[in-house]
């Protein structure tokens, strides 16, 4: 690419396809707001923007409108902010600028997704700074110590470790309380977490430091409590930013989900509304491309829905006045103007939503590594402080009792050697080990256009030993293509009709044509097909009464002109270019892969074959997937789900590991675990892949900790350890951990 | 050894500079977009030619 111009469509350095002109694009004047300045202000969520030109591409095109003073977009978030003087520009011509521009923008509501600030994230991030700058510069009170082991005068020791006991004390007590409430939590409940044996160990070493250092004592542990904070708040802030990173994209999904709807008022006018304000009576206009936002009934006009999120089907369905619509279908066609059967919140819809919160409910029962690491690991670490204590208290009697001369070392010595054992075991690897892992496999895989959205999916992903897949949407494209080989006039001629119509046959027998223009006088008859000047095309009934039922069940369209035979075009829903591969990589892994669709058989039948999948169950409803999983479950198998629709949405949310491609609806995306974006399946198997490495990393982890443990809680035990060795021990075993992670991010060049 | 006297507090005021620093970018909200700064610096501005 030579020149980089503002009219090429998309991400001008190709790092993000150009998303769909015609994709759904609802009226933002819902979701404007006016700002303390009095300008008008909309947030809006960019799809497709990827680098510094993006950014420069979308800001100083919004700036060029009229009255916009304003237009700051966030690339981590892909949230773009616009303020304009109210009037100026119209909202939709906002949108329409960045969809010429080649990018997607979806309003969001801000009540959905109100603009919160990562509050617990700054907390964090200002403890783990306090207990950084109380390690570090305690440390530079603690080498002098260590190093002048002898020379130094116990007065000089005494006065660094007052300053120490200073500074660490105000800094402990501050930088460790996200543990002292959680270990708080856990105790009134009655359970034991790891931050029970933490919260301990940072008043216990507190506590006898400035015993030590009152005493003038020689050990005092304020450098090891501080750097143990920090080390564990590294820990617990990488672990919070991946909760966060799921929990903005799960909010995201919902935003986009929050769809405006134009109602028709008494005096005639239409309005822009948000689709939970629509109340059961409303008209609503749902233009051709609009998917309806409620349920309801269609008033006036005739013609074509797109039912294939619901049920999976690929043919259209003609509607007329009378005829119940469902919330989630598209229009195709004509204009429909339809009265509102039900509100957003009871459509059939938000039916779907509670399956997929019982699907949750269901998954919640598993159990993180890391956690099942603390249940093991924090009954070991007390009992082993207390048989420390207990033995050096009672030790020295009981010996003496068996004829040895041994002496008393008093509670000082006994309590200091209980409190090193829980210092040395505090788990600094052990809280690092599974976040930094999750952390690193999650960025590569969103390098990869995979959007992990929680962490123990990952887990979750790397157990799976069946994929069930969904055919349309998922395996295809989802977007009928020409099939039959048809002489390039008669094509061309064809595609001169139908690029009057929106109906994805037409569109699919344009694609095809390729550019070209428009009959003039062609007029669409929804439901039926187009004519223009005794050329029709369209259904066999319409276009060609007189020729027989091709009964192949593919779809198709008939196209007469004048008396020359009628032509027929056949089409079929593509598979994705790489789903064979894909199938195959995951055979190869040892995965078994079904295939259930709500399409008609001979369409299922099809595609199994292609994409070379034995098994396959075609007309099955969306509980017919979720007893299947049911079933699958039962056998004992973990299964992947990936699907698109609102019909699988709740097999999504049962499944035990699921993935949804980027096409997939704003519901499905937000029941999966993972998100694809591009037409790609392979990246799918990457993610298994990577899930597989990053289980392998983090159990590597925690047995590396394990081991640690074993050889340093004796030393401790033993009463061996000083103050030196802790630092040491600690900051050596974190980083071992977090080296071992990042190694997941080196082997991927090579790949 | 009277230079520590000098030398810790001196040591300390810079440290607790460092830490003040961090705060304050904290609360500007300077770590709220890390992708886009980083993409941001290769933007060339044309308009704004130097005089």
């Amino acid at each position: 690419m030579a020149t980089l111009t503002l009219a090429e469509s998309g991400c001008p350095s190709g790092l993000a396809p150009a998303e769909d002109r015609d994709a759904r694009r609802a009226d933002p004047a819902a979701f404007v707001r006016r700002d303390a300045g009095g300008r008008d202000t909309l947030e809006l969520l960019i799809q497709g923007a990827k680098c510094a030109a993006c950014i420069r591409k979308i800001e100083s095109g919004l700036l060029a409108l009229p009255g916009v003073s304003d237009a700051r977009l966030n690339l981590s978030t892909a949230r773009l902010r616009v303020a304009w003087s109210p009037g100026a520009v119209a909202p939709a011509a906002i949108t329409d600028a960045l969809a010429r521009m080649g990018y997607g923008a979806s309003a969001f509501d801000p009540a959905a997704a109100a603009r919160q600030v990562d509050e617990e994230g700054r907390k964090l991030l200002r403890y783990l700074a306090v207990a950084g700058f109380a390690a570090m510069n305690i440390m530079m009170f603690s080498v002098p110590v260590w190093s002048g082991d002898g020379e130094m005068g116990e007065g000089t020791r005494t006065l660094l470790h007052w300053i120490s006991a200073l500074i660490a004390i105000p800094a402990a007590l501050y930088a460790a309380q996200p543990f002292f409430r959680s270990a708080g939590t856990a105790l009134r409940a009655r359970r034991a977490n790891m931050d029970v044996p933490i919260s301990l160990a940072v008043f216990l070493t507190l506590g006898i430091s400035i015993a030590e250092t009152l005493q003038q004592g020689e050990h005092a542990y304020f450098d090891g409590i501080t750097m143990l904070l920090f080390f564990l708040l590294i820990g617990r802030y990488l672990d919070h930013r991946l909760r966060e990173q799921a929990r903005t994209a799960a909010r995201d999904l919902l935003a986009l989900q929050s769809v405006t709807a134009s109602r028709i008022g008494a005096d005639g006018r239409v309005v822009a509304i948000g689709a939970g304000d629509i109340m059961v009576g409303d008209r609503l206009i749902l233009a051709s491309g609009d998917r309806a936002p409620v349920d309801g009934v269609v008033e006036q006009g005739v013609s074509d829905l797109d039912r294939s999120m619901l049920t999976g089907e690929t043919l259209p369905q003609s509607v007329r006045a009378g005829d119940v619509i469902h919330a989630g279908v598209i229009n195709l066609s004509q204009r429909l103007i339809i009265r509102a059967t039900a509100r957003a919140q009871d459509s059939s819809v938000a039916e779907l939503a509670r399956l997929i919160e019982a699907g949750e409910q269901g998954r919640a029962r598993f159990v993180r590594l890391a956690e099942k690491a603390a249940a093991l690991y924090v009954p070991v670490v007390h009992s082993l402080a207390l048989a420390t204590f207990v033995g050096w208290m009672f030790g020295p009697a009981l010996l003496r009792l068996a004829g040895l001369d041994v002496a008393d070392v008093g509670l000082r010595v006994a309590l200091m050697n209980a409190v090193a054992v829980l210092i040395i075991t505090c788990p600094c690897a052990l809280g690092l080990a599974v976040p930094a892992v999750q952390v690193v496999a999650t960025g590569r895989l969103f390098k990869r256009g995979v959007l992990v959205k929680s962490g123990d999916a990952l887990e979750r992903l790397a157990q799976v030993d069946v994929a069930v897949f969904d055919k349309t949407g998922t395996l295809t494209l989802g977007k009928p293509r020409l099939v039959s080989a048809v002489a390039p006039d008669v094509l061309r001629t064809a595609a001169s009709l139908a690029r009057v119509s929106r109906h994805p046959l037409s569109r699919a027998l344009v694609e095809a044509a390729g550019p070209g223009v428009a009959t003039a006088d062609a007029r669409e008859i929804p439901g039926e097909g187009i004519e223009a000047g005794g050329m029709r095309i369209g259904r066999r009934t319409f276009a060609a009464p007189q020729c027989a039922d091709a009964n192949d069940g593919a779809a198709e369209l008939w196209f007469a002109s004048g008396d020359a035979p009628p032509v027929r075009f056949a089409f079929t829903d593509a598979l994705r270019a790489d789903a064979a591969q894909t199938i195959a990589a995951l055979r190869q892994r040892g995965i078994a892969v079904e295939l259930i669709s709500g399409d008609r058989p001979v369409a299922v039948e099809a595609a199994a074959r292609e994409a070379g999948i034995e098994h396959w169950v075609a007309s099955a409803s969306p509980s017919d997937k979720t007893a299947r999983l049911a079933a699958l479950r039962a056998a004992g198998k973990k299964v992947l789900m990936v699907g698109d629709g609102l019909n699988d949405a709740a097999a999504l949310a049962a499944a035990h590991a699921s993935a949804s491609p980027g096409t997939a609806l704003e519901a499905s995306q937000a029941a999966s675990d993972l998100v694809l974006q591009g037409a790609a399946l392979m990246p799918l198997v990457e993610a298994i892949d990577v899930a597989k490495m990053a289980r392998a990393r983090a159990l590597e982890n925690l047995r590396f900790s394990a081991l640690y443990n074993v050889i340093a809680a004796p030393l401790a035990a033993a009463g061996l350890l000083t103050p030196l060795i802790a630092a040491l021990a600690m900051s050596g075993s974190s980083l071992v951990v977090t080296l071992n992670a990042l190694r997941l991010q080196l082997g991927w060049g090579r790949s | 050894m009277n230079i520590m006297f000098v030398l810790i507090p001196v040591a300390l005021f810079m440290a607790a500079l460092g830490l003040g620093a961090f705060f304050w970018s904290l609360r500007a909200g300077q770590y709220e977009d890390l992708d886009g700064a980083a993409h941001r610096i290769l933007i060339t501005d044309d308009e704004d030619t130097p005089v």
